[in-house]
């Protein structure tokens, strides 16, 4: 708490970071930058539009859709139906690793599929043009699905990609072909993207083989899309502990482990965002319950593994998994006590994403630093002030138009995994089981929380907070830096990674000190300009020898 | 294999378009329209669009890349975008205070039919253009095209829009400059100032998108083009484009408003591409070509045939946007290598044209452009007939790994390396440098690939 007394009153800070709006705007925005109390969350203003001309960081549903959920998946085909350039941007970009099984196993996220739209597509319908393109994936690679994404134009032309799917579908008779109606309008950001993503992938995917496979404690990982290799850190954690995943959601997955994924006895969410619908429906249906974790930080880690321990209540596991802990611990912990004298008392910033704004705190407080400032960039009320607000948040007439699926347990899978009981009790014992606080409850008070920060409020901070590090994205890195403060990307993780798990808290431990310690930001002025550039400098010679 | 789905047999495709070897029209209007001093690039449609080309340009240039959005939802979709654009404009001028808001439609206002003109004529008559600022528009459509189409259009709409003839010929040329990098642009400034020509260069992303490191992020770079400058044009003795796809539209339309003759030559890359170039310019403004200028191509001619058996012969396949594209194809004969496969997702029949005729050299030769001409067609015709160097934007780096080929980034996007912002590939120079580049990819190769006993200390 010590840190916040520099700074000035945030209500003021408040104040100045909204003088420049005009009217309305101003008092739209102000609703969505509120200081923090942890012991009394403020509501936050999420998940509206953002005011045209505003500078946002948000991107479109089809992004949330294909690129964040469905874009993991290797052994799809994913063909964007619409102009090239949505397919082009996706292409690659988001960092998804993945594992084939062998070097012949499938894998076609190094590919970019389009149709291409004309403007006689516009004109006349591209359902034809779609058809033939699907016809086409399947004659060349005989995947076992294909996936079809909407881009804007598609809905306004009303191309019907479900009918089209279903009838490729049944022609084919041996590949899934299924549709998203992802349109970039749809929604106010990526989110309602995932949410569609969710749907799709609920209906189309899970539940299509109920083989049961081996493995005492299985789970599934949600909303984990591996980037930089972070499914994989987990993966390996998971094995060491005796845990069985049967499907990550979606980060080094495949179709057969998202159609098998029903047979697990828990879901475990991470980017609670992008796939609490999963969560949800999956419980409905099946019976299986599910729960927050975080695997960003090493005690968030350790945390994490201790509450699956839990949740499945048996002694072995919990002793391996104190094992594990045990084992892995000691070297997260020799590289803090080196690193921490460097970064202890500096100042993070952090706007991104769903979630990732809430978890990389850990990783700070585990360095010793303290997050001013923080906001998502298309998350809702709950993922900052925690699930008990759902009852009372409004459904907007952009949220509306974003199908909620009915959903009802299964007549023969449904099969609750533990009792009312029991889950009251694991919840006493401190597991959110079903259940999210959110990232308001974890800040410290008067810290700022501001959902979808625009560039003019970010640079504003910057020059108030003079922050010591600020994460964001690609689009804000090179901005943040013009100003002489690091950026550390929490999309693309600059190319680094992974972050998650023990090896990937000290990957960030020591990315972290190396950007803030970094000599180069003292090179930046010029000794000249330093010295005032010629004016009353004389030459200070002196000879060598008298 | 990264790309181990690509089957050697080739088939023809109509629907589905694999690893294009292009991308759509806005985020050439957003590249063009940065290269107007004060100018902020404003997407006319949903959010998605404006994050992806900004992050796009970003990746390549590791630059801030600022433009705004109309942020479409549903609402607007059905009802039209018009509300959207109009509190854009007020909030932009708030907030940015740029001088000039430069928008670009995309696919999604293009197919409701939203009419930028008749829009920014409305800000304007409700008073929403502050007094000495501007709002200009281009229509961009991405169903049509390409990115260079895009910036072509963008780049079209600036010169219609902004350049006034007074009546009175300014001793000026105008250069308009086809897609090229903020390197390229400031070396055309150098050279035209070592001729002792004056121009009008536009756009110029130069001091735009290689700003120095200050310590502060100024949110209006120095560079770009004026708005006196581009008025200006209207008044010059005539204009040069370089490029006929991405320039020669905007030099078209000057000339149809302003009656500013004009002359179209390729974009100056490699030795006789730059001499045309630097003919054409000589010519249009009355001067000698300097003996620096001479010089520095004498420098050229000499590594070219200092070197000439490391090229003769070497085949190479190539993929990019067609204005690089035919002096580059040019280039790689000039050098005595064989470009044997090229692919370009622009469509275009000038292009199809040009290349056909620089192709008679290579009897045989593949190539392809417009619709499906994509980077999957392009792998397969490497599988059929192998080659020794791969030419082309970052995403060749796959081909490239699985084919074990040497490759060298040229084009758009790069998002992997370097260089491309600070180093120019256009006249002597460029071209020097980028035999450099040539040379040192295959050298490496056979430095790599060598049996001991034929590994060479000299070279
Ligand atoms: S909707 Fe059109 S303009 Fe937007 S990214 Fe896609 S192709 Fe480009
Ligand atoms: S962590 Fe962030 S970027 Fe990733 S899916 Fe969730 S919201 Fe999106």
């Amino acid at each position: 708490m010590e840190a916040m007394k520099q700074y000035p009153d945030p209500s003021r800070i408040r104040e100045e970071l909204v003088q420049k709006y005009p009217a309305k705007v101003a008092k739209k925005r102000t609703k969505s930058i509120v200081i923090n109390d942890p012991e009394s969350i403020p509501e936050v203003q999420a998940n509206v539009r953002t005011v045209p001309g505003i500078i946002t960081q948000r991107g479109c549903s089809y992004a949330g859709c294909k690129g964040v959920v469905l874009g993991p998946t290797r052994d799809i085909v994913n063909i964007v139906h619409g102009p090239i350039g949505c397919s082009f941007y996706a292409w690659l970009t988001r960092r998804n690793q993945t594992r084939p099984e062998t070097p012949e196993h499938e894998n076609y996220i190094t590919y970019c599929f389009s149709t291409d739209m004309q403007e006689e597509n516009v004109v006349f319908g591209g359902e034809k043009k779609l058809k033939q393109a699907i016809q086409e994936a399947y004659d060349l690679f005989h995947p076992k699905s294909i996936a079809i994404f909407s881009t804007c134009p598609v809905g306004l032309i009303g191309d019907d990609v479900h009918a089209a799917s279903k009838e490729m579908r049944e022609k084919l008779g041996d590949c899934n072909v299924f549709g998203f109606s992802c349109e970039g309008y749809r929604g106010v950001s990526q989110s309602a993207g995932h949410h569609i993503a969710n749907n799709g992938v609920f209906k189309h995917m899970v539940g299509r083989n109920n083989e049961v496979k081996e493995g005492k404690f299985k789970l599934n990982l949600l909303g984990e899309y591996n980037i930089g290799g972070d499914a994989f850190e987990i993966e390996r954690i998971f094995e060491k502990c005796g845990i069985t995943l049967v499907a990550s959601f979606s980060g080094n997955s495949t179709v057969g482990q998202l159609e098998n994924s029903h047979t697990a006895d828990l879901n475990v969410i991470m980017c609670h965002r992008s796939i609490n619908y999963m969560g949800e429906m999956m419980e409905t249906k099946y019976g299986i319950p599910w729960m927050k974790v975080n695997f960003v930080g090493a005690e968030s880690t350790a945390k994490s593994l201790r509450k699956i321990a839990e949740y499945f209540d048996d002694a072995e596991l919990k002793a391996r998994v104190e094992e594990v802990i045990a084992e892995e611990m000691p070297k997260v912990k020799a590289i803090i006590d080196e690193i921490r004298p460097r970064t202890e008392g500096k100042t993070a910033m952090l706007f991104v994403g769903g979630s990732r704004a809430h978890h990389y705190q850990d990783l700070f407080t585990e360095l010793g630093m303290t997050t001013v400032a923080a906001g998502y960039e298309f998350a809702h009320r709950d993922d900052y002030e925690g699930r008990h607000v759902l009852p009372n948040i409004k459904i907007d007439a952009d949220s509306k138009n974003i199908e909620e699926l009915k959903v009802t347990a299964d007549p023969e899978l449904y099969q609750p995994r533990k009792t009312e009981a029991e889950l009251e009790a694991l919840k006493e014992k401190g597991l959110e089981i079903n259940g999210y606080e959110g990232m308001m409850k974890q800040m410290m008070k008067k810290s700022l929380v501001i959902d979808d920060v625009s560039h003019y409020e970010s640079e504003k901070l910057i020059e108030i907070y003079k922050p010591d590090i600020f994460c964001a994205g690609i689009k804000e890195k090179y901005v943040v830096q013009k100003m002489g403060v690091p950026l550390k990307q929490l999309h693309s993780y600059d190319y680094g990674g992974p972050y998650t798990g023990f090896v990937g808290a000290t990957n960030f431990y020591r990315d972290i000190d190396r950007m803030v310690n970094n000599p180069v930001w003292k090179l930046i002025k010029a000794p000249w300009e330093k010295a005032g550039n010629g004016k009353g400098t004389e030459l200070e010679a002196a000879y060598v020898t008298q | 294999m990264l790309l181990r789905h690509t089957p050697k047999e080739v088939k023809e495709r109509e629907g589905l378009t694999i690893n294009p070897a292009k991308t759509c029209q806005p985020i050439g209007a957003m590249y063009a329209a940065l290269g107007i001093h004060g100018c902020l690039p404003h997407s006319h449609g949903s959010q998605g669009c404006c994050s992806y080309h900004r992050s796009t340009l970003t990746r390549h240039y590791k630059e801030p890349v600022m433009a705004a959005t109309s942020s479409f939802t549903e609402g607007a979709s059905v009802f039209g975008g018009q509300a959207n654009l109009l509190q854009s404009i007020e909030t932009i001028f708030a907030v940015y205070d740029p001088d000039i808001i430069a928008v670009h439609s995309t696919c999604l206002s293009e197919t409701i039919g939203d009419d930028l003109q008749q829009i920014t004529k409305k800000a304007s008559d409700d008073g929403k253009i502050p007094e000495g600022k501007y709002v200009i528009y281009a229509s961009t459509p991405s169903f049509v095209g390409s990115h260079v189409t895009g910036y072509a259009n963008m780049l079209t709409g600036i010169a219609e829009q902004f350049a006034q003839s007074t009546g009175e010929k300014k001793d000026q040329i105008n250069i308009i400059a086809g897609w090229m990098e903020p390197s390229d642009m400031r070396e055309i400034k150098r050279l035209s100032k070592e001729l002792g020509v004056k121009i009008v260069l536009f756009p110029d992303t130069s001091d735009v998108l290689d700003a120095p490191q200050t310590g502060k992020h100024v949110f209006y770079p120095k560079g770009g083009t004026t708005v006196e400058e581009l008025k200006s044009a209207g008044d010059s003795k005539c204009s040069l484009a370089l490029g006929c796809i991405s320039a020669e539209p905007a030099a078209i339309g000057l000339d149809k408003k302003c009656r500013v003759p004009f002359e179209t030559v390729d974009m100056p890359i490699g030795l006789s591409a730059t001499d045309r170039f630097i003919m054409s310019l000589s010519k249009a403004a009355g001067v000698e070509v300097p003996d620096e200028i001479t010089a520095e191509r004498g420098r050229l001619i000499d590594v070219m045939t200092d070197m000439e058996q490391y090229f003769y012969g070497k085949k190479v396949a190539l993929f990019g946007d067609p204005d690089q594209l035919i002096p580059l194809t040019e280039f790689l004969l000039d050098l005595g290598m064989k470009p044997v496969h090229i692919v370009s997702g622009t469509p275009g029949m000038r292009f199809e044209k040009r290349m056909k005729e620089i192709l008679q050299r290579i009897p045989g030769a593949n190539f392809k452009n417009g619709l499906n001409a994509d980077m999957f067609l392009l792998h397969q015709w490497m599988k059929n007939e192998p080659v020794d160097l791969l030419i082309g934007n970052t995403y060749g780096k796959y081909i490239a790994r699985d084919e074990n080929i040497p490759f060298i980034r040229f084009g758009f996007p790069i998002l992997d390396r370097i260089g491309h912002s600070y180093f120019p590939n256009v006249g002597y120079t460029g071209s020097l440098r980028l035999i450099e580049k040539i040379l040192g990819v295959l050298m490496d190769r056979q430095d790599r690939e060598a049996p001991e006993e034929k590994f060479e200390l000299v070279m």
